[in-house]
């Protein structure tokens, strides 16, 4: 092996497959993986979905099983939290106080829960949903005839009410802006969405404003400003994600509403990369910096990160993709519609429970949402990876095969 | 345990014995069989888990969904004996399966 040391800090998607990567692109140094949390980097989306429901054990979330990263040479270092990066040094600082030198860093901190300051978010009962410990601990207050009331519209949101309205729970959505979903779908998906999970049992409060939490040591209940009260034996609070910058700020690198990279994932230290949520990256496909949340991100960059340290340097070039599953709904997701103008439907989003709304901006195909439509979702998937749009007209028409409605 | 051989497009072969339950998918992760992406872990959500099922063994195997079969029109080249990995749970009756794993995820 080689005397050359590369260490992820952060242990999710971006670390399993920047460590994979590596191996795989010739880095014959040692690598080891850094985290705070007890396991192996584990699949997150299953959190408020599968897991959270009891369908799915912890061990079947694991990325890759223990054993994998023994036979790699890849050192998992968990429950081991990084308080101090220094470039100038080349080594890293735990929270025992030990020192690691490094050849090549790649930083896939992620990103932490936005926190609400509200009276009574303190209380036993009122939980944020981000990693495994979180559910863990959420599932000792849920159950059958149990409410709950869960803060935030956004997809955590409507995942979680769907997962526990399952589990046969009263569910209570509490969303400030007009609309669920309003910062990423049309109205029409918003709709629909607010449709399904009240034909399901889910009641949404959209406009609500959250004035207290209420109990004495545990949550009793959700008090809103227009004076209504909600009965409430868990509050689950999804109100979005901040990037995990902290390291990359005390260590001098470039941060700009995440931590800057090029497009070959390199931050403004040349032995220092980043993945995932944590970064902020231009886009080819929509010629823009932007910061994603999602799984296809944390790879995908990953695989460009572990190149680059291997000395390949292969531009970032991937379409946006992301999924959501609700109840019987399968929300796929291509592109990104931020700056669309008009959107066209593909079926009926106000019956029935499948359809695909297809996002322009002037004559350009930006994105779609699928519903229960993974043909439309594949479809568009390609085609907008290829830099096609689409006729509108052919997307709406139902008798057309979506594969026709392509213009290259 | 029932033995699968992933094939990958150069030909180079790779055998591991799977823990009937799982699925196909998975062993390939747990194993580090390279051309088995899976970036949704099995949600049948990214169509990255594409693999060709050996002629011999499709009857088997059985046949694709509703909806993968609708991801399965999209993926890069598909063909008749293609199914997505992650929606194949191994069982006795399997042992001795071949698949082989397409280039466009290598």
């Amino acid at each position: 092996m080689g005397s050359e040391h590369a260490i992820i800090v952060g242990a999710s998607h971006a670390a399993a497959q920047l460590a994979t990567g590596l191996r795989q692109s010739g880095w014959d140094g040692k690598i080891s993986v850094v985290g705070d949390e007890a396991i192996p980097p584990y699949h997150r989306p299953p959190l408020s979905k599968a897991y959270l429901s009891g369908e799915k054990h912890s061990d079947e979330l694991l990325i890759r099983p223990a054993t994998f990263y023994e036979k790699s040479s890849i050192d998992l270092l968990l429950g081991t939290r990084v308080t101090a990066v220094d470039p100038k040094n080349k080594c890293i600082t735990l929270h025992d106080g030990g020192t690691i030198p490094y050849s090549k860093l790649a930083l896939t901190t992620g990103a932490r829960v936005r926190k609400l300051s509200l009276p009574g978010c303190d209380l036993d009962g009122v939980f944020y949903l981000r990693d495994l410990n979180d559910v863990n601990r959420i599932r000792g207050f849920i159950g059958h005839g149990k409410s709950a009331v869960i803060v935030g519209g956004g997809y955590i949101g409507l995942e979680t009410a769907a997962s526990m309205r399952k589990l046969g729970m009263n569910v209570t959505v509490l969303e400030a802006l007009p609309r669920v979903l309003q910062r990423v779908t049309a109205p029409e998906v918003s709709a629909f969405y607010s449709r399904v999970h009240g034909e399901e049992g889910v009641r949404i409060i959209t406009d609500a404003v959250v004035e207290a939490l209420e109990g004495k040591s545990a949550v009793t209940a959700v008090k809103l400003a227009d004076g209504t009260t909600l009965n409430a034996d868990v509050v689950v609070i999804g109100v979005g994600v901040i990037p995990e910058t902290e390291l990359a700020e005390q260590a001098g690198l470039a941060v700009d509403n995440g931590i800057v990279v090029d497009e070959f994932a390199r931050t403004s230290d040349p032995d220092i990369v980043a993945a995932g949520d944590c970064t902020n990256h231009y886009n080819p496909i929509y010629d823009r910096r932007l910061r994603l949340e999602s799984v296809q991100n944390a790879t995908d960059q990953a695989k460009t990160a572990a190149n680059t340290l291997c000395g390949k340097l292969e531009a970032y070039h991937a379409l946006p993709w992301f999924w959501s599953d609700q109840f019987d709904l399968k929300l796929q997701i291509a592109g990104l519609s931020q700056g669309f103008d008009r959107v066209v439907l593909r079926g009926a989003s106000t019956s029935g429970r499948s359809f695909a709304a297809f996002y322009f901006s002037g004559e350009r195909l930006l994105a779609v949402d699928a519903v229960n439509r993974p043909k439309e979702f594949m479809a568009v998937r390609r085609a907008l990876a290829a830099g096609h749009s689409a006729d509108p007209a052919k997307l709406a028409d139902e008798s057309i095969d979506i594969q026709h409605a392509f213009l290259s | 345990m029932p033995l699968v051989t992933f094939i990958s497009f150069d030909g180079s072969e790779q055998e591991v014995h799977v823990a009937s339950g799982t699925t196909l998918m998975h062993a390939a992760a747990d194993n580090g069989i390279p051309g088995v992406l899976a970036d949704c872990g099995g949600a049948c959500s990214c169509g990255t888990c594409h693999c060709y099922v050996d002629e011999t063994w499709q009857a088997k195997v059985g046949t694709a969904d509703d909806v993968e079969t609708q991801m399965l029109e999209f993926v890069i080249d598909p063909q008749p004996n293609s199914r997505l990995s992650c929606q194949i749970v191994i069982k006795d009756e399997l042992d001795g399966l071949v698949v082989h794993l397409p280039k466009s995820q290598f």
